[in-house]
């Protein structure tokens, strides 16, 4: 498992869509969301995004979620999109 | 059964998620044309999630993958066949051989997931004039191919003719397509009707489809779903012969005669069997009446 | 003898009515989001120094925004409406008045008024054309928004009446809504309004494939309801999938040549276009929402004028939502009660109000509630709405695009939509659809402060709505 190499992104700023952004880091992860769900989901939501790097092997990451009330499949599509992506493949 | 099959643009959740609830007996997720090429990694893994989270109650799965003279068909079979949909588009088909690439791809995907064989269905996507004319080949090709699905707009570019409400211009690939589907006793998908706003049309059209002996037809629009499923269900007259015909035969039977009859026409082989289609699709709409 | 009612400018007005610190006054909503009136006339009353004012309007509107600084400053202490839209009801929900607003129906409001349990002591009526004696009328002039009928029970109840129009027309202004009988002044100003915000160019029906397959929905439920024969009647919503049902209603009732007796509401050009084929004997219009409706109601005599009591007032010996066969209504919230919730957002901030919901829905012989599974990932069926605005008694059938939910005291309508083929559902099973798809949503965070009353049509507080505590979220 390569490690993210450059800032990436995936998803849209659309309804029921996430838009991921994930750059390079030196020390685990760091996770920040924006969610206009935050109250009611915003926990789960963190939960997804952390399962997804992992799975994924991601050690060193910023990712940067701004959900606009994507559903789980979503989020976890978009978060694998834009590690791909940070990975070059 | 599969009357209608709604195209789904593949990168947008909105749709995705929603899918299952518009009316339509099947959904193509599409990989292929509503997809930009930047965005055909982030559309295969998001149709994927759909198959694997979601709960599309009720609806038959088609994922259109890209046509095998691009880099992505193969990627999109490695990340869709695992998600076991019912079937997989295969774009501008042209011969046989592209049929046959395909098939063993897939085969080679099951084997590798542990899958059972033929498990994922094949329906290539005819839309050119090489395609037509080597429709039956193609229908022909292997065990896979479930169903041939004609795609006109790509065709009548093909044919360097303008796409008409009235289609005269398809005329030839419509019977062409039915007749080999038939032959090769598989099903036979007519192309959408692209006009969203026309609900006059779309049922001149669907109508028309079915007169020709097409299983059923794909749309883009939601709202042509409902129409495109009525079109293509049994009319109660048509039910109510059925039940009729079975009923004509159970009192043969009884009576140990050979040759039946029912008002005045002969009840022949392919009579019985059309009448246990439209009765066995009946059961699955719900209208039962025995 | 009076040469004319017409004075110098709004602070005048203010003079010239007596208004007092402590005293209440009125607007009515019919310039929607283009009203420039209330600050107008808000802005003088504050300039004269008047504090402590209860303000009546039937609704508030993001270009009412300017009433937040009144509301700081001591100037509004009270407000009494119908309708609250974000940008005031997110004020309003972070604690910036001390007394709870009094949210009552399009048919309570003009009740109350007239009953005299709330009084008005100034009226301003934003007039699009008025004579100089103050007949004036909302159906012509360059801010033209067709019916006034909101405004009616404030003119013939209001201790004073002030007119504000940007059109003096020469007397007699025929065609009266309001006669001079009750005004007592007249202003001219440069512009009541923003016709941008005041109608929309067109009403358009929804893009959205859910809200079609919805709509769809709802016109097959109204054709098997029963309702639909000879002499129906029917009101909807101005949103996108209510627009489209009314649509596909229309395409049934011409095709089964159905004549329909009236479309009620605030009015829309879908129903003109209902009426104009014959679906309708008459549009009964307490409020245009379109420019096609204006012109409507403008020309066509068949297209009337209705005050809010005869709308849906509870205290009339009878109003027009007495006579409603079918109401489409819309909800943010709905619980497996049918309860129904169209006050608030999913984060508790209050976005909305009743308006006429409650009552038609108490009118009505079928009143429907379309709205999707879920809005983003919130589910619309919950346990228990935010905020009850009208009871899930009133309320017959929810549509959705993953089934239909009759409420079980309306056991024969479910019976015939089964009959139809149409796909009925229990309401508990809508919500578990919902919840398998979104997963179960956490509550949101409820303030302890009371920060609204939701006055049902009987006059009974049947919620209360609270602060919002520091959400964090996003509205």
């Amino acid at each position: 498992m390569s490690d993210i190499i450059k800032r990436a992104s995936a998803g849209t700023m659309e309804s029921s869509d996430a838009y991921v952004e994930i750059s390079p880091a030196d020390k685990g992860l760091e996770i920040s969301l924006d969610s206009v769900v935050q109250q009611q989901f915003g926990e789960a939501i963190e939960k997804v995004v952390l399962e997804v790097l992992t799975d994924c092997g991601v050690q060193n990451a910023k990712v940067n979620v701004i959900d606009k009330g994507a559903l789980d499949c979503v989020i976890r599509a978009r978060v694998e999109t834009a590690v791909m992506r940070g990975r070059g493949e | 059964m599969r009357r209608s099959m709604l195209f789904l643009p593949g990168n947008t959740p909105n749709m995705l998620i929603n899918g299952s609830h518009l009316g339509s007996d099947a959904l193509i997720f599409d990989l292929e044309d509503a997809v930009s090429p930047a965005e055909k990694d982030s559309a295969r893994i998001l149709v994927r999630n759909t198959l694997k989270y979601m709960d599309l109650v009720g609806c038959e799965t088609i994922v259109r993958i890209n046509s095998i003279d691009t880099d992505y068909w193969k990627k999109d079979l490695d990340a869709i066949i695992p998600q076991k949909p019912n079937l997989i588009m295969l774009p501008k088909t042209n011969f046989a051989q592209d049929a046959k690439t395909a098939d063993e791809y897939i085969t080679e995907v099951e084997q590798r997931c542990g899958m059972e064989v033929g498990t994922v269905k094949l329906m290539p996507l005819i839309e050119t004039a090489l395609g037509v004319e080597n429709s039956f080949a193609i229908a022909t090709s292997c065990k896979r191919v479930a169903a041939i699905f004609l795609g006109a707009e790509d065709l009548t570019a093909d044919l360097r003719c303008k796409r008409t409400k009235g289609g005269a211009e398809i005329n030839y690939a419509r019977t062409r397509l039915v007749m080999a589907a038939r032959a090769a006793n598989i099903d036979v998908y007519d192309t959408p009707f692209t006009d969203v706003n026309d609900d006059e049309g779309i049922r001149i059209d669907a109508e028309y489809a079915k007169a020709l002996g097409f299983t059923g037809k794909a749309s883009i629009s939601p709202r042509h779903v409902d129409v495109i499923n009525e079109v293509f269900s049994p009319t109660m007259q048509e039910i109510d012969y059925a039940y009729e015909v079975m009923e004509a035969i159970r009192i043969a039977k009884e009576q140990g005669r050979g040759v039946i009859s029912l008002r005045n026409k002969m009840i022949d082989a392919p009579i019985v069997a059309r009448a246990e289609q439209t009765i066995a699709m009946a059961r699955e709409l719900g209208i039962r009446r025995d | 003898m009076k040469d004319s009612k017409v004075i110098k400018n709004i602070a005048e007005a203010v003079a010239l009515s007596g208004l007092k610190s402590g005293m209440t006054v009125s607007f009515h909503h019919h310039l929607r989001n283009g009203d420039y009136v209330l600050n107008m006339v808000m802005e003088q009353i504050a300039n004269a120094g008047i504090k402590d004012l209860t303000v009546n309007a039937s609704s508030l509107f993001d270009i009412h925004a300017p009433i937040i600084d009144h509301i700081k400053n001591g100037v509004v202490t009270t407000i009494q409406t119908d309708y609250m839209s974000a940008k005031i009801g997110k004020a309003i929900s972070s604690g910036v008045m001390q007394n709870p607003v009094q949210f009552r129906t399009h048919g309570g409001r003009p009740g109350d008024i007239e009953s005299g349990k709330t009084p008005i002591d100034v009226a301003f009526i934003a007039a699009p054309s008025a004579d100089c004696m103050g007949n004036c009328s909302g159906k012509i002039g360059k801010s033209a928004c067709g019916s006034l009928g909101y405004a009616y029970p404030d003119a013939m109840n209001a201790k004073k009446v002030i007119v504000i129009t940007d059109n003096l027309a020469p007397y007699p202004l025929l065609g009266w809504s309001i006669s001079e009988t009750y005004v007592d002044h007249v202003v001219v100003v440069d512009e009541i309004g923003d016709i941008n915000g005041i109608v929309s160019g067109t009403t358009k029906i929804t893009r959205d494939p859910v809200g079609l397959v919805m709509a769809q929905r709802a016109a097959q439920v109204i054709k098997n309801s029963g309702l639909l024969k000879d002499g129906f009647s029917f009101q909807t919503g101005a949103g996108g999938a209510s627009l489209a049902a009314a649509k596909f209603l229309k395409d049934i009732m011409l095709k089964e040549n159905i004549k329909g007796s009236f479309g009620l509401g605030g009015i829309t050009g879908y129903m003109v276009d209902m009426l104009e084929a014959g679906c309708f004997e008459a549009l009964l219009d307490v409020q245009c929402f379109d420019l096609k409706a204006v012109e409507s109601i403008r020309n066509n005599p068949r297209h009337c004028e209705i005050s809010a009591s005869h709308y849906a007032s509870p205290y009339a010996p009878s109003a027009v939502v007495d006579s409603l066969d079918v109401v489409i209504l819309g909800a943010t919230e709905v619980d497996t009660d049918f309860n129904v919730n169209v006050h608030t957002n999913s984060n508790g901030y209050i976005m909305g109000g009743s308006g006429g919901h409650s009552d038609t829905a108490a009118g009505a012989k079928l009143a429907m509630i379309i709205a999707p599974l879920f809005r983003a990932r919130l589910p619309i069926v919950t346990d228990r709405v935010n905020t009850i605005s009208t009871p899930g008694r009133d309320i017959d059938v929810l549509v959705t695009q993953a089934g239909i939910a009759v409420n079980p005291k309306n056991a024969e309508l479910a019976a015939r939509l089964k009959d139809a083929g149409l796909p009925v559902v229990d309401i508990h099973e809508l919500k578990e659809i919902a919840e398998r798809t979104t997963g179960k949503p956490q509550p949101i965070a409820k303030g302890d402060r009371a920060v609204a009353n939701v006055i049902y049509r009987d006059g009974t507080i049947i919620d209360t709505i609270y602060n919002v505590p520091n959400a964090g979220g996003i509205l």
